[in-house]
Formats: structure tokens, C-alpha cells, sequence
């Protein structure tokens, strides 16, 4: 996925990304801003348009799909944004803005939907997220940021997808609420058999939703796996540091890691080699010349480091 | 004591009547100390700051109690006053520097110009100064970041000019309002090492407002943690965490996902969200949401000593306070 970015530049916001969605998994993608998750997340439901590679979902290709034949498709796939509330127009009602998918799109009959069966399935879809049935008939500022974000889950769960792309669900909310929401998630996964990408900044909350994690840095997959293999024994040096950088609310009795040194280079102008070198621990001399590509581990994990911390490590 | 705060109470006009947002905060601090103010939106953390600070010009707004700086009554304090003792004595940084700067001069510019600003020296010893104070805060290549607009630096840049701006007078007081939260955990780690070594390398004390337990834990001396307003508990960071006297801080540390140990089933979570200004229950503001609640709740429980800590709940006075934190093990 490329970007232009004015004079003749060209920013590459993802670079080579390959990865599979298992159903029924949670997948996390985690990184830090600018590492292209986000950007990931909507090639994956083509909110963007990739520059190069594919795209196929369920067996079909859709990365070339036209609008007409992708539509029937995104029944299939919807999205959850962080900003809850610029997600749901401001002038109208919780329940006009839940239903519109349900007008939008015909019924599995083929034809439109009757106004008690969009009535039933907007009831439905109340108990479903946890708001009271007469929150359909509010508007959007007289709820909460916790309350706004079940909505957003609500609409994007009356066509019953099968994939969600969560983007930062609860980036924006207070730590009390953000625990509603990532149980709310997990409920719906268990209850209505989904899978789901979610894309945060977040390890703990990552952690605590994902079956597998792919940790990406400056627009590459830098290393994938399961949850608790990747962030409790992490093979790629960058995992390691995004970890140890992470505060607890635990104080420690021994001293904390020295933090990481400098800044995420820019996308514009990615380092040569491997793309971490710059900020590595632990580089050493190939490093800064041969890039390396995200290989399979004898534990299962992909990662892209010429000298993972984990290799000797075989099996989990 | 380098500042004393008592019974600060900020009211400010809403629909036509006071409404206290912030109530009765009391808290101390010392020097070379840091002391963290936690809590979730709309506790009232930043509005207790900027009242330290006077910077609270609402038209109506109502401020009582006391807050005494190096033994100085701030509350009534004039403004002209006020802007002498801001960035010379106390200083302020911001979760987004770019609102700290601005745009058409150059880094080095403006914080040579707050040097200039408080103290009678030449451009460029003031630069050489600029230059330095960029330097330690660990900017690499400070001469050329001098010369550069804040839109061409990195946040984690940004961020430290802004705290080199911030350190230019040498003031005895930080103010440091979520000076985190705009940034990636790995830059965070990097700003939250740099206000740690402030006190040794300028003796400085630090008021920390966040919203994250982890930032508390890993930089504050002290913990104050502020509900809907007002003090549920302060007490050593250390005693706070392993053993938080209010139901809330508890409930509060328990929803935080863990990174290490087993994974939960479920996150506890607290049920509902916290009450608006406007809307405070007359007792304990936790007790709609609180599992412990019961009839003594229904009058506003005083700060009582449980363990090391202060804490605004009627269980330690009742003889039943909570359980130590149950913690998994950290892996190396």
C-alpha cells in the first residue's frame, strides 16, 4: 500500500504484508503509530485501495472487485472505528443509524426488509451490545463514549459479518469502560461464533483479546504468532522492546529496562536492511545491509530478525 | 513544604449555578518529589492543575481553600503576580506541545525568548543555554533542533523541547498535565525516564496528571487518586498499589488487562460510569457503583488513615478494609 505524498516522494505504508485470518480468531495487530495497522485493517475490507498484492476473502479475490460486486461481500465484513462518535452522524436517531445497514442491504430472501423485521432485529441487536430499547430512540450525544461505542458495535453486527475489523474500539475510552467494551467483544466472538481483527496500540488489551498477534513496525510484519508465545517469550528484538516499554501498574522492586533509544524513522525514507537496525539493542553487522524476511520458527511463530531471541527455543 | 494544598474547591457556572467540579483536594507536596494526581476523565485532575496554576479564567468561577507555594497564598493571588511566579518559579508542560509553541518561530526562538522573558541576559547566552538545556534533555543534535519549527520535530522531540522550555528558569515546580499520552509506549518510557532524572539533575519537584495507573507506578513518589472531584485516596505509590484502600482504586487497577501471568476469563470491570458534576451523589460519588456499598455510604465518607495511605471510604473505619492486590509474577 502506497501512499503520494507530494513532490515525487512516495510513502509505503505497508510493504510486502502476508497474512492469513483464521475463522474464528482473534487476530491483534499491534505497533506503534505509523507501523501501518490501521492502514492493514482497512486493506483487508478495501476501505482503501491496495497498491499492489491481494486481497481474497472466503476464496474470493477481492482486491480488483468492482463496488457493485464487492457490495454483497461487505455484509460479510464491517469495521469498528475508535472515534465513537464521529462514527455515528450527530442529526439522527440511535435507531435510524443502526438500521441503515439493515435498508441498505436486501434480506437473505432477496427483497427489502419489512419494518418489523428491521423493529425485531434493531430490538435484537439492543440486548445483544447491552443498551436499553430505548436508546433507540435517542441521539448519539446523549450517550456516553463507553455507551456510543456498543452502538458502533451495534451497527456493525445487524447484517451478522462474519469478519469485524476493530480499529483502536476502546483507544479512547476510560480504563473502567474499556474493560466493558473488551468483554463485550469477547461475549459476542463466544455467542455469535466471529472473527475479528483488532488493531490497537495496546499490548495488555491486545494480550487479553488475541489468540494470535502480529506486532508490526514501520509498515512490515516484524513478527507473528499466538498470543502468549509472542509477548511472553518474544522472538523479534522490537516485541521485546515494545513490551519492556510498556508501563505497569506494578511497582517493580528491581530497576526499569533503559528505555529504547531515538524515534520510529520515517516511512518516507524506511532504513536500509532491516528495518530496526536503526533502534536495535542487539544489531549487528548484517543487520544494517540484508533485510530480513518473516520466517517460521520451529515453534510455529513467523518473525523477520536474522538473530531472534527465541531460536534456540524449540517448541513452545 | 514546597506546596500545600487545602481544601482547594473549584466551582464553576453551569446552567446557571455553581457547580463544584472539583471538591475539598488536599495533598502536599515535597521537594525533589513527584507526586502523581491519577484519574479518568472528568475527575477533575486537570482543573485542580491549571487552579494551581490560576489559569482558570472562566468568567464566575468560584475558587476556594488554600494552596501555598514555598509558604505563598496562590488562591486570590493577582494576575500580575501570578504571570511572575508561571515559568519562572512554576512550569507547566502539556499533553501537545504543539499548543505549548507556536508555529512561525523556531524552537531555539521561543525558549530563548522565555529565558529573556525572566532573566536579563545577551541573545546568545541565552541560545548557549537554549542549546544545553536541549542537550540534556536528550535531544539529539541540539544546535540544529534549535533552528528548526516545531512541525518539522518528531512528538517525542517536540515533547522534550517543551520540557527544555518548560526547565529554562529553573523552576522548583513541574506541572506535567498527560505529558505521555500523545506518544508511542516507546518514546512514553523515554519522556517518563527524563521526568524521573529531572529532581537529580535540577532539583525539581514534579506534579504529574495522568490518566494511566502504569505511568503512576513507574514515575510518582506518591499517588493522589481523584473521583468525580474529589480525593478517594493518596499514600505512597508503593503502599497504593499493593494494597489500594478504596474500593474504587482497587476496581480501578483490577480492569487494567494484565500483560504478564494467567489471562482472565473476563476483565473486571465497574458497572456504570461516573456521575457528572452536576449530578454527584450527596455521599460517596463511588457508591452507585461500588460493590461494597451499603447504608453508611449514603454520607460523604471523610479521609480516614488506613494503612499508609488516606482513603475516603467507610470500610477502614468499619474494621474491614480490603484485601492485599493479588499480582502475577512478572517473567524476566
Amino acid at each position: 500500500m502506497t501512499y503520494r505524498v507530494g513532490r515525487g516522494q512516495v510513502l509505503r505504508a505497508l510493504d510486502g504484508v502476508s497474512l492469513a485470518v483464521r475463522p474464528g480468531e482473534v487476530l491483534g495487530l499491534v505497533g506503534e503509530s505509523g507501523c501501518g495497522k490501521s492502514t492493514l485493517g482497512r486493506c483487508l475490507l478495501r476501505l482503501v485501495q491496495p497498491s499492489g498484492g491481494r486481497v481474497v476473502f472466503d476464496g474470493t479475490d477481492i482486491t480488483m472487485l468492482p463496488e457493485r460486486r464487492l457490495r454483497p461481500l461487505r455484509q460479510d465484513m464491517q469495521m469498528v472505528f475508535q472515534d465513537s462518535y464521529a462514527a455515528l452522524n450527530p442529526r439522527r436517531r440511535v435507531g435510524d443509524l443502526v438500521a441503515e445497514p439493515l435498508r441498505v442491504h436486501p434480506a437473505p430472501s432477496g427483497g427489502r426488509r419489512s419494518r418489523g423485521e428491521i423493529a425485531a432485529r434493531l430490538a435484537e441487536l439492543m440486548d445483544l451490545v447491552g443498551l436499553p430499547q430505548t436508546a433507540l430512540e435517542r441521539y448519539p450525544h446523549e450517550f456516553s463514549g463507553g455507551q456510543r461505542q456498543r452502538i458502533n458495535i451495534a451497527r456493525a453486527l445487524a447484517l451478522s459479518p462474519r469478519l469485524v475489523v476493530a480499529d483502536e474500539p476502546v483507544a479512547a475510552l476510560d480504563v473502567s469502560i474499556q474493560a466493558q467494551i473488551v468483554n463485550l467483544f469477547m461475549d459476542l466472538r463466544d455467542r455469535l461464533g466471529l472473527t475479528y481483527v483488532f488493531v490497537a496500540h495496546d499490548l495488555a488489551v491486545v494480550r487479553q483479546i488475541s489468540t494470535r498477534v502480529a506486532v508490526m513496525y514501520l509498515g512490515a510484519i516484524v513478527e507473528l504468532g499466538e498470543a502468549d508465545a509472542v509477548l511472553h517469550h518474544p522472538a523479534h528484538p522490537y516485541t521485546a522492546a515494545l513490551i519492556a516499554a510498556v508501563p505497569e501498574p506494578v511497582v517493580r522492586t528491581q530497576g526499569l529496562p533503559p528505555p529504547l533509544r531515538g524515534d520510529v524513522p520515517s516511512p518516507i525514507a524506511p532504513p536500509p536492511g532491516c528495518r530496526f537496525h536503526t533502534r536495535c539493542p542487539v544489531v549487528r553487522e548484517r543487520c544494517r545491509v540484508d533485510p530480513p524476511l518473516l520466517r517460521a520458527l520451529p515453534d510455529g511463530r513467523d518473525v523477520a530478525c536474522h538473530y531472534p531471541l527465541v531460536e534456540e527455543r524449540a517448541g513452545p | 513544604m514546597l506546596l500545600a494544598v487545602r481544601d482547594l474547591t473549584v466551582a464553576l457556572p453551569i446552567g446557571g449555578r455553581l457547580v463544584p467540579i472539583v471538591e475539598s483536594v488536599s495533598f502536599t507536596l515535597g521537594a525533589r518529589e513527584i507526586l502523581g494526581i491519577v484519574g479518568e476523565s472528568g475527575s477533575g485532575k486537570s482543573v485542580t492543575s491549571l487552579a494551581i496554576m490560576g489559569l482558570i479564567d472562566v468568567p464566575g468561577a468560584r475558587i476556594s481553600g488554600s494552596v501555598r507555594f514555598r509558604g505563598r497564598e496562590l488562591v486570590g493571588l493577582a494576575p500580575r503576580a501570578y504571570r511572575a511566579l508561571r515559568g519562572r518559579e512554576i512550569a507547566m508542560i502539556f499533553q501537545d506541545p504543539m499548543t505549548a509553541f507556536t508555529p512561525v518561530y523556531t524552537v531555539g526562538r521561543q525558549i530563548d525568548e522565555q529565558i529573556r522573558a525572566h532573566q536579563k541576559i545577551s541573545r546568545s547566552d541565552a541560545r548557549a543555554r537554549t542549546v544545553r538545556l536541549l542537550g540534556d534533555m536528550g535531544v539529539p543534535d541540539p544546535e540544529r533542533v534549535a533552528g528548526r519549527y516545531p512541525h518539522q520535530l518528531s512528538g517525542g522531540l517536540r515533547q522534550r523541547a517543551m520540557i527544555a522550555m518548560a526547565l529554562s528558569c529553573n523552576p522548583a515546580l513541574l506541572i506535567a498535565d498527560e505529558p505521555t499520552t500523545a506518544l508511542d509506549v516507546t518514546v512514553q518510557a523515554q519522556i517518563l525516564d527524563l521526568l524521573r532524572g529531572l529532581r537529580r539533575d535540577y532539583g525539581s519537584s514534579v506534579l504529574l496528571i495522568t490518566h494511566d495507573m502504569g505511568v503512576v507506578a513507574e514515575t510518582c513518589d506518591r499517588t493522589l487518586v481523584l473521583y468525580s472531584g474529589l480525593v478517594a485516596e493518596r499514600g505512597p505509590t508503593g503502599a497504593l498499589f499493593a494494597q489500594p484502600g478504596h474500593p474504587y482504586t482497587a476496581a480501578l487497577l483490577d480492569s487494567i488487562p494484565p500483560l504478564h501471568g494467567p489471562r482472565p476469563a473476563r476483565l473486571p470491570s465497574i458497572p456504570g460510569s461516573p456521575p457528572a458534576p452536576a449530578g454527584r451523589p450527596a455521599g460517596c460519588p463511588f457508591a452507585p457503583r461500588c460493590a461494597y456499598v451499603h447504608d453508611s455510604c449514603a454520607v460523604r465518607p471523610p479521609l480516614v488513615a488506613c494503612g499508609e495511605q488516606d482513603v475516603a471510604c467507610v470500610l477502614p473505619a468499619e474494621g474491614r478494609p480490603l484485601p492485599p492486590r493479588f499480582v502475577a509474577e512478572m517473567s524476566a
